[in-house]
């Protein structure tokens, strides 16, 4: 188990140090100087080439990368062009307003944080739920509604949902604030209010989804003969789909949950967007509009981390789950 | 059709079960079992009118090609099929209680205690998450209620002794994937007798094993039977297991019963151009090793679509025999020679001795 470990993480940083790698050589390659982006007026070739070398952006481009990740670990000097001196986990200060990456950051996680983490407990429930109902009550009313709804949603898309769910419960209902972030902590109602749009509209989406999953994963564990044992050994109805199907069943579901959640942490742009959130994904793409080197590097970097911590946690989840995992 | 005088008149068409010597009569009785399962493509008749029993202590071999209903009726037998694409008429009769027609809830409470089985693959047929015993102690808490944790799991481990698997308490915490084929299976017997139910039903047990593994499993099942007596239904193909362990043997094709009677008597003096076809294309360890093998030419008959008269008529060498009467009428299951064995062909008595002597017994087959 030890070991099982230890090669998921080995495995873990090699991918974050390549994402680091590419996207830094990535933004290199992008045509803009982001010097010019900096000084809108009286810039002189002369001012250009000074801030270039504050910036170290005349470094050569292995020097530069060193630099930056030594940034992240240790923290770094960045000359009076920039903050100056710049603690460990050092990420950087914006070029467009000069702020502190970490300190964005510590402003748009908690967002997009509170915008999925409900969401995809609210979907999984939701969508495994409904799929397991139809799967058990295949042919019924009940699964035929069910298909053709998650059909539906499923083929719809987010800003759609999001503006006509806008358009009547803040608009014409008048029954919800515009949608905005107030911290748990602060008030819990107002926080469930200003971002329950966010989560339904993500829930109905990804829900339809899940549910057309596990209607099929558990249609087949259902003729699985394992199932068939249960039944012959006289398990009751209620525990030879509880116990024995379902638990089969939810092994695929769990990986593409894992995944599905940590790519909407790296950023929900569309739903964020649709409700004038600032979150992570929002602050994502206006970096790359403007060409902020240090926050594009960040974004980047903070989506890949939640993509393979996520992977992390569903191999762990899945050691847990199947026994022969355990062993390879 | 003078010739089917030759089976002496009077004789009951439905077929009668073998005689038994004990008192209370067969623990399973099935009689006139007809299962059919409404698909898109038609009506599967998959068994149909199928009769047979089977005593404590005494095992029945249910032989045929796949699609012979063999696994169907076991399944029917109990209560495993999905009752809303199924439909069974008929008798099934376990220690004296009336199967068909009785409510889902009233079979599961004999399911696993009263009957059980035994399936071919134990790979697939145990839970790949749940460890081996946990699964044995499970059949066994299913139907005592009261009994705790620490009395199913120690029901478990002596179970698991008992199907001779070494170290049993260790074994009992590992799961399916860390036995060996052998000692799955050996698993699978101990959760179907953990309960030790009158009735086992092993539907192939030794088909997905390897040859010395199947010889050892056979052995357990006959040891134990001996030490439960339990009547036990063994559903194979192989007649080489048949001969082994079977004290009858019902011999079915396309869900209809065409030979039936003791072992000695149907793999001593089979009556079936069926069963001929099965005995020689099983290779015998005591006859000519050189003899050829004689596979059956074609194919199972589709069960939506049967070909009229009897079933088996389109692979039959002696189909012609009679003129036309295989081709148009279903032959019933009757009287062959002697009490208790039975068989449904239109070939009579004189010609199915000729037939065997002459022309199947000839080729090394029979053993």
């Amino acid at each position: 188990m030890v070991r099982f470990l230890l090669k998921r993480l080995l495995l873990a940083v090699s991918v974050l140090l390549a994402v680091s790698i590419v996207s830094f050589l990535m933004f290199f390659a992008l045509p803009r100087d982001p010097v010019t982006g900096m000084c809108p007026k009286n810039c002189n070739a002369e001012r250009l080439e000074r801030v270039r070398t504050e910036l170290g952006l005349n470094d050569p481009k292995p020097t530069q990368y060193v630099n930056y990740m030594k940034g992240i670990f240790v923290g770094r000097d960045l000359g009076s062009a920039q903050g100056g001196k710049c603690e460990a986990p050092c990420l950087g200060y914006s070029y467009v307003n000069s702020e502190a990456v970490t300190d964005t950051f510590a402003r748009v996680l908690p967002v997009t944080l509170n915008i999925v983490l409900p969401a995809a407990v609210l979907w999984l429930a939701l969508g495994v739920g409904l799929g397991m109902i139809s799967a058990l009550r295949r042919g019924s009313l009940l699964d035929r509604i069910s298909i053709g709804l998650t059909l539906t949603f499923a083929s719809l898309q987010l800003y759609f949902v999001g503006a006509v769910l806008l358009l009547v419960f803040v608009y014409s209902l008048k029954i919800l604030p515009t949608p905005r972030y107030v911290p748990f902590l602060e008030n819990p109602i107002e926080w469930a209010r200003g971002l329950v749009l966010a989560w339904v509209t993500l829930a109905l989406l990804f829900s339809a989804i899940y549910a057309r999953l596990s209607r099929a994963q558990m249609l087949e564990t259902l003729s699985e003969d394992f199932v068939r044992t249960a039944r012959a050994k006289g398990v009751a109805k209620r525990n030879v789909y509880g116990r024995h199907a379902l638990r089969a069943a939810i092994t695929p579901i769990v990986t593409i949950a894992g995944l599905d959640v940590g790519a909407a942490l790296g950023g929900t742009v569309i739903t964020e967007t649709t409700f004038g959130i600032q979150g992570l994904g929002r602050t994502a793409v206006e970096a790359v509009r403007q060409g902020d080197l240090p926050t594009i590097m960040a974004t980047v970097l903070v989506s890949a981390l939640f993509v393979v911590v996520a992977n992390i946690v569903v191999d762990l989840l899945y050691a847990f789950i199947d026994p022969r995992v355990r062993l390879g | 059709m003078g010739r089917s005088e030759a089976v002496p008149s009077g004789e009951p068409d439905r077929p009668e079960v073998p005689e038994q010597r004990s008192g209370d009569g067969p623990y399973l009785q099935v009689r006139e079992l007809r299962v059919r399962f409404d698909t898109e493509d038609g009506v599967v008749r998959a068994v149909d009118g199928v009769s047979f029993a089977v005593e404590r202590g005494r095992t029945l071999g249910i032989v045929g090609e796949s699609g012979s209903g063999k696994s169907v009726t076991s399944l029917a037998i109990l209560g495993l099929h999905n009752a809303k694409r199924t439909t069974i008429s008929g008798e099934i009769s376990v220690g004296g209680r009336q199967l068909v027609g009785l409510r889902e809830e009233e079979i599961r409470r004999l399911r696993g205690r009263d009957m059980a089985m035994i399936f071919q693959d134990p790979l697939s047929a145990l839970h790949p998450y749940y460890s081996v015993g946990r699964q044995i102690a499970e059949a066994y808490r299913v139907h005592h209620p009261r009994a705790g944790r620490r009395e199913a799991r120690s029901r478990a481990v002596d179970m698991l002794g008992r199907v001779g698997i070494p170290q049993p308490a260790k074994r009992f915490d590992q799961y399916p994937h860390e036995f060996s084929g052998g000692m799955r299976q050996r698993a699978m017997i101990a959760m179907a007798l953990v309960n030790d139910p009158d009735l086992l039903i092993a539907d192939e047990p030794t088909t997905a094993l390897d040859v010395t593994v199947q010889a050892q499993i056979l052995d357990l099942l006959a040891d134990l039977q001996e030490e439960f007596r339990s009547a036990i239904i063994l559903i194979t193909h192989d007649l080489g297991v048949v001969s082994q362990v079977a004290d009858d043997v019902l011999v079915m094709y396309a869900g209809r019963a065409v030979e039936h009677g003791s072992v000695e008597r149907v793999l001593r003096a089979p009556q079936h151009p069926y069963t001929w076809g099965l005995l020689s294309s099983v290779p015998s360890l005591h006859g000519d090793a050189d003899a050829d093998l004689v596979p059956i030419p074609g194919n199972p008959p589709s069960l939506i679509n049967l070909p009229s008269g009897c079933a088996f008529h389109p692979r039959c060498r002696w189909a012609d025999v009679n003129g036309d009467r295989s081709r148009i009428e279903v032959p019933e299951l009757r009287e062959a020679g002697q009490a208790g064995h039975l068989v449904a062909c239109h070939l009579s008595a004189a010609d199915r001795e000729r037939i065997y002597r002459d022309e199947v017994a000839q080729v090394g087959v029979a053993r």
